[in-house]
């Protein structure tokens, strides 16, 4: 593993920096900015057509979850195998969330994966900000090789570990838990670059003054650094929620008993083993679904931002 | 005047040096060693030389894996990364309504694998709605068995990952277009070049290195591939149990109360140095452009 470098964390902070300087390409011209005939005037056509291509899009990528949607609300008398395809059911009813209930504990399903999902989000919040604030703004002996394992951890899919986490999981006495659940993405490598990344942009100068000041490092990081990084602070939160939430192959690894199960691994159970009836399973999915599309909906701009900054989930 | 003391950044950073050195470096290390010993779930195990590597290489399930994951990555770098570019061009011009198709393409993205997986299990099922969709409408008289012919659940697995990677990579490209230079878009335009030839001779050239950068990402991601497969497939790989992925071999060899660590972990280093392909690559290309200029 290379050890790393000034270049590889550059990369972090800029991925839209691709441009390299000296390619001669991508330098924005502040006066070139604005409209010109060529390209801005919509012709009647165009527009027409960029609509029609946007919608055949919408229906390739939401179509799907409408159609679970409607088989989530149609009612047992509808047959919802017939070549006469209906998108609206004829009789809505949310009967199929009471089966659902009544065939796996899915609320308790859905308690679990919100306390993975909120400790990890405690876990990375402290962590990454007391670690990213230690890596960008004190100076210390080893400061660059430690930057370099943190980084150099990147290139390691979560899967190849997973056996050897298992193993050590187990070993503690936490196999079968959501604590062994929630224990190794508790602190995110990742998101002690992303938080080291968000303090590095602050102005020495104010961190200068609070120096001269009297303020300790713990005290700086809190009244100085924090008060910066709010933004990537969300996004590190809301990624490290949505990954908990999402998080399949390690729960079904170390969970085994059946009230222990968080929701993706309690829904893989539903389908086939404990119910055939695509209306229940369609209702499981969407307890699943419509929280996490919620939250989108009500952070979005965080969300494409976190993408844009290299947030990387994996 | 001293900033702090020395021990301050040790102890300030303890609980992610913890973690950096229990689940990162720990387990990288413990995955070689657990792969020469015969360790199950439940029982010890001893050192066993490279008998798990012997086994691995006699393995029928791993050809089957490695196969599916060429076809994996034969499929998905070129359609992720061409599709994506089309898509964030397509949603870049600020028209009216624009920002609800982008939150909108983004919705397969946030959703998890287990969740998608399964709404298109119940879409490709032999009742379900692409199938009772083509036979309403006369393009074929016998079901499409999606989930049960070894090869139309691969592709099926395939095509729900470009599916769900899309919004995600188009993401990444409308950073990168925000640097492609407009006025040579306009002299492109004067010259006379059409959009077609101007995509490819100006805003392709322009998002080469994000290009790059995602085939690299789809790359690792297809060898990494394992929920989409497990569910379509039902759990066992499909009927014949062929439609399975690497990370899913090594899920099947620890399960169970005999799980077999030591092989799952063998199958983990052959993995990591399969990711390790796209990302020295990757390296490499970034050196010699570094050269170049």
């Amino acid at each position: 593993m290379s050890a790393t470098t000034a270049d590889e964390s550059s990369e972090l902070r800029q991925p839209r920096g691709q441009d390299k300087p000296g390619r001669g390409q991508a330098v924005r011209h502040p006066g070139r900015k604005g409209r010109s005939p060529i390209f801005d005037a919509p012709t009647r056509t165009g527009l027409v057509f960029r609509y029609l291509t946007l919608t055949v899009v919408l229906v390739v990528s939401i179509g799907p979850m409408l159609w679970e949607l409607s088989t989530a609300l149609k009612s047992k008398t509808e047959d919802v195998f017939t070549q006469n395809i209906q998108l609206l059911p004829k009789h809505p009813t949310l009967d199929n969330f009471g089966q659902v209930q009544r065939t796996i504990p899915v609320w308790h399903f859905a308690f679990n994966s919100l306390t993975v999902a909120f400790i990890n989000v405690a876990g990375n919040i402290i962590g990454a900000t007391l670690a990213g604030y230690v890596l960008a703004r004190l100076r210390f002996k080893g400061r660059k090789l430690l930057l370099g394992v943190f980084v150099s951890t990147l290139i390691l899919p979560a899967e190849v570990t997973v056996i050897s986490k298992l193993q050590f999981v187990n070993n503690l006495g936490l196999g079968d838990t959501l604590l062994g659940v929630c224990l190794p993405d508790m602190i995110a490598m990742i998101n002690v670059l992303l938080m080291r990344n968000a303090f590095l942009a602050l102005p020495k100068e104010v961190e200068e003054a609070a120096i001269i000041d009297g303020a300790n490092a713990v005290q700086r990081l809190l009244y100085v650094g924090l008060p910066a990084v709010k933004g990537v602070l969300s996004v590190i939160s809301i990624f490290a929620f949505i990954g908990a939430w999402d998080d399949f192959l390690w729960p079904l690894l170390v969970l085994q008993t059946p009230d222990k199960l968080t929701l993706t691994v309690g829904l893989s159970y539903l389908d086939g083993q404990w119910s055939h009836d695509p209306r229940v399973i369609a209702a499981g999915t969407m307890i699943a679904l419509i929280p996490i599309l919620a939250l989108f909906l009500g952070l979005q701009r965080y969300f494409f931002r976190g993408v844009a900054e290299g947030a990387i989930k994996g | 005047m001293r900033s702090h003391r020395f021990y301050t950044p040790w102890l300030l950073m303890l609980p992610a040096l913890i973690w950096l050195a229990l689940f990162s470096v720990w387990p990288a290390i413990n995955t070689i060693t657990l792969s020469f010993t015969n360790v199950h779930q439940l029982t010890g195990g001893h050192f066993i030389g490279f008998k798990n590597y012997w086994l691995l290489w006699h393995d029928p399930h791993i050809r089957d894996a490695i196969v599916n994951t060429v076809i994996f990555m034969v499929v998905c770098v070129p359609l992720l990364t061409m599709l994506p570019l089309l898509l964030a061009l397509l949603v870049q011009r600020q028209i009216p309504g624009i920002a609800f198709f982008r939150t909108a393409f983004y919705f397969p993205v946030i959703a998890s694998a287990v969740t998608v997986a399964l709404i298109w299990k119940w879409l490709l099922d032999d009742r379900g709605l692409v199938n009772n969709l083509a036979q309403s409408m006369g393009f074929i008289h016998k079901t499409i068995p999606f989930l049960t012919d070894r090869w139309l659940l691969l592709l099926s697995a395939v095509a729900l990952t470009v599916w769900k990677g899309l919004g995600y990579y188009m993401v990444l490209y409308m950073s990168a277009l925000g640097s492609v230079r407009r006025d040579l878009h306009e002299a492109a335009a004067v010259d006379g070049a059409g959009s077609v030839r101007r995509f490819w001779s100006v805003t392709v050239p322009g998002v080469r290195g994000t290009m790059v950068l995602i085939a690299v990402l789809i790359a690792v991601n297809a060898m990494r591939v394992f929920t989409e497969l497990y569910i379509l497939g039902g759990r066992t790989g499909g009927v014949g149990g062929q439609d399975v992925s690497i990370v899913m071999l090594v899920q099947q060899a620890a399960s169970g109360g005999d799980g077999r660590l030591g092989y799952a972990s063998a199958i983990s280093v052959f993995l990591f140095f399969l990711t390790a392909i796209p990302l020295l690559f990757l390296t490499r290309l970034n050196k010699n452009a570094q050269e170049e200029s």
